[in-house]
Parts: C-alpha cells; structure tokens; sequence
C-alpha cells in the first residue's frame, strides 16, 4: 500500500472504495453538518420572532411580569417557572455528555475493557439509553411546562408571547422527539448485532444531531428563560 | 500516524479518516470535565437571575448572552468535535450561524428592539 500522508479528515480517493468521495469526506457527515446548518436558520427565525413580539402582549399572563384581569381583577403572577427550567436545561446538558460517551463506546468497542469502570464506559447500549431517556425526561419536563401554562390560562392563542413561546419551544421539543426515537433505533440495532467501529459515522451524525439540539435549548435557555 | 501492514487495520485507518472523524478525540475525562464546566456555567446563570442587583445593572443582559455563548462554543467545540474535525465541517456550520446571528440582529433593529435598548442604557 503506498503511504499516503492523511491530515485530519481527509483521505485521497480510492478507486477502489464504493464509498470513496472527492473531498474524502464520508457524504452522511457532510449531510449532516449542511443540515444543522440550516437548522441554524430554521431556529435564526423563531427566535427572532419571538424577540421582536416580546413585551408587546396587549394581555397577559406576561413572562416575567405579575399582570391583573381588568374584567375579572384576576392577578396572574408571571408565568415562567426558572428553577423546573433550569433542572430541565440540567438534564438536556447530562444528555449530551451520555450521548458523547455512547460515541466514545462505539468508536472504542475493540478495545480491551479491564476495569468494571471501563466496562461501564464501553457499553455503548447503556449510554444510548441513558441519552434517550434524559431526552424523554426533558419531554416529560417540557409537557409539565406547557401543561401547567394552560391551566393558568396561556394558550398559544392568548396573546403574542404566548403565540411565539409555544412555536418556538414546541419546535424544539419536536426535534428531541425525533432524536429520541432516532436513539431508541440505535439502542435497538445495538441490542440486535452490536455497533461497532465499523457504525461509527451513523452514531456521530445522531450524536451531531442530539449535541444541536442541545445547544440551541442552551440559546433559548437565555433568550427566553433569563432576559428579562 | 504509524500505518499498520494488516489489511484490516489499514481499512480502519482509511474509513475512520473517510468519515471525516479526527484521531485526536478528548477523553472521557475531559468529557467529564466539560459536563462539569457547563453544569457550573448553568448555575451561575442561574444565580445571576435570582441577584437584583445584577438584574438591574446595565451588564445583566450581556453577563447572560457571555455565559450563553460560551456554553454554545463548549458543546460545538468539544462535545460536537468541531475543534478537532476536517476543516469544511467547521465552515458548514460557521457559515450558516454567522448568516442566523445577523439576520436576529437585523431584524430587532429593523423592528426597533435594539434601537430601544441602546437608548435605554444611555
């Protein structure tokens, strides 16, 4: 084999790899990124949305503002709940730590594993889980959220804050729906045959997916939760 | 990199590379490390919410978009390797957010959210 000098992702094109790319770039990995790219502008826009309408509600409940019904002389306190928020951001936070070690698992499944510690930091099924069931967690949190906001009268039809609140959360926790179930596929193949380094792409590009999706609840997070 | 004769071990090295994926991964410890730092980063922010003297001092908004960020670097760099991968995936993403980040401050000036905080803090 000639040895050819490889910088870091990149390999010169084989002729005889099926697979082989003119960038030397594996297609899904680059897929991926031009995706979370466009995530990127997906997720530019509702936050702008929700920016620009913010502290221009006529009626509340008000985010962070207690506000009184003039027909009623109902007083609703503002509606925001930090600390469930923040131990829901906590949990998304452990998420991607878990799902780091399920690639860290995979990628080193050949490896010798001594210790109880090793073993336990090699069993990618046992990571894929625990990602997915912190993600169904910050599901569970985000449905309490938007449940206990109806009953004290915020509905997306309420006014704009809540308009954009729940468009712009509720498309988030669609995107860890998707990434749950895409978790949950990977648990199952790995339960089935095992994944191995040789399935190291397919578990990065869900990894690359899960750790977006954390970093945008990260931006709303702040944007909406602690700004004022 | 030391390329090993074994066919197998060669095909490794070459789909490993194909795919895009850097050698130089962090370790688990500075997984761990970095778990910690965002957990910390998180209660800070947190702690910062609940102080009104912050939260009425010129310097709460942009306290809160630095911690932000600097979580959002965290996890892109560390957790999402793109400090450690091929160079096109680190313009795929940049590009795009750059674009996102000017088009929310674009649009908050256009709609006179900015223009109402500069003349705020004036």
């Amino acid at each position: 084999m000639t040895s050819v000098p490889l910088t870091a992702g990149h390999v010169a094109p084989d002729a005889h790899d099926p697979h082989a790319t003119s960038t030397g770039l594996d297609n899904k990995k680059i897929a991926i990124w031009a995706f979370i790219g466009s995530e990127c502008m997906l997720f530019a826009s509702l936050i702008s949305t929700y920016l620009i309408y913010k502290g221009r509600s006529k009626v509340g409940p008000f985010p962070h503002e207690t506000w009184t019904d003039p027909s009623t002389g109902k007083t609703l306190h503002a509606i925001l709940n930090i600390p469930v928020t923040s131990a829901s951001t906590f949990v998304l936070l452990m998420s991607s730590l878990a799902m780091v070690l399920a690639l860290a698992a995979v990628q080193n499944k050949n490896v010798p594993k001594r210790t109880t510690g090793e073993r336990i930091l090699g069993n990618s099924s046992l990571w894929l889980l625990a990602t997915a069931a912190l993600g169904i967690t910050f599901l569970g949190f985000q449905a309490y959220e938007f449940t206990s906001f109806v009953h004290e009268g915020l509905s997306i039809r309420t006014n704009l804050f809540g308009s954009s609140f729940f468009t712009l959360t509720g498309f988030h926790g669609a995107h860890v729906t998707a990434g749950v179930i895409w978790l949950l596929t990977l648990f199952a193949i790995d339960r089935k045959r095992g994944l191995g380094p040789r399935d190291e792409v397919n578990v990065d590009i869900a990894a690359l997916y899960w750790h977006f999706v954390d970093v945008v609840w990260i931006a709303i997070f702040t944007l909406v939760y602690l700004i004022k | 990199m030391a390329h090993s004769t074994h066919p197998s071990a060669d095909a490794a090295v070459v789909d490993h590379h194909g795919a895009g994926i850097e050698h130089t991964h962090p370790t688990w410890s500075t997984y761990w490390k970095v778990a910690t730092i965002l957990t910390l980063i998180t209660a800070v922010e947190v702690w910062v919410y609940y102080v009104p003297a912050i939260v009425h001092s010129r310097w709460f908004v942009p306290i809160l978009l630095v911690m932000s960020a600097v979580k959002f670097a965290i996890v892109v760099m560390f957790y999402m390797h793109l400090k450690y991968d091929h160079r096109l995936f680190r313009v795929l993403f940049t590009g795009p957010l750059i674009i996102a980040m000017i088009t929310i401050v674009a649009l908050m000036f256009l709609f006179g959210k900015l223009a109402a905080r500069v003349g705020g803090m004036g």
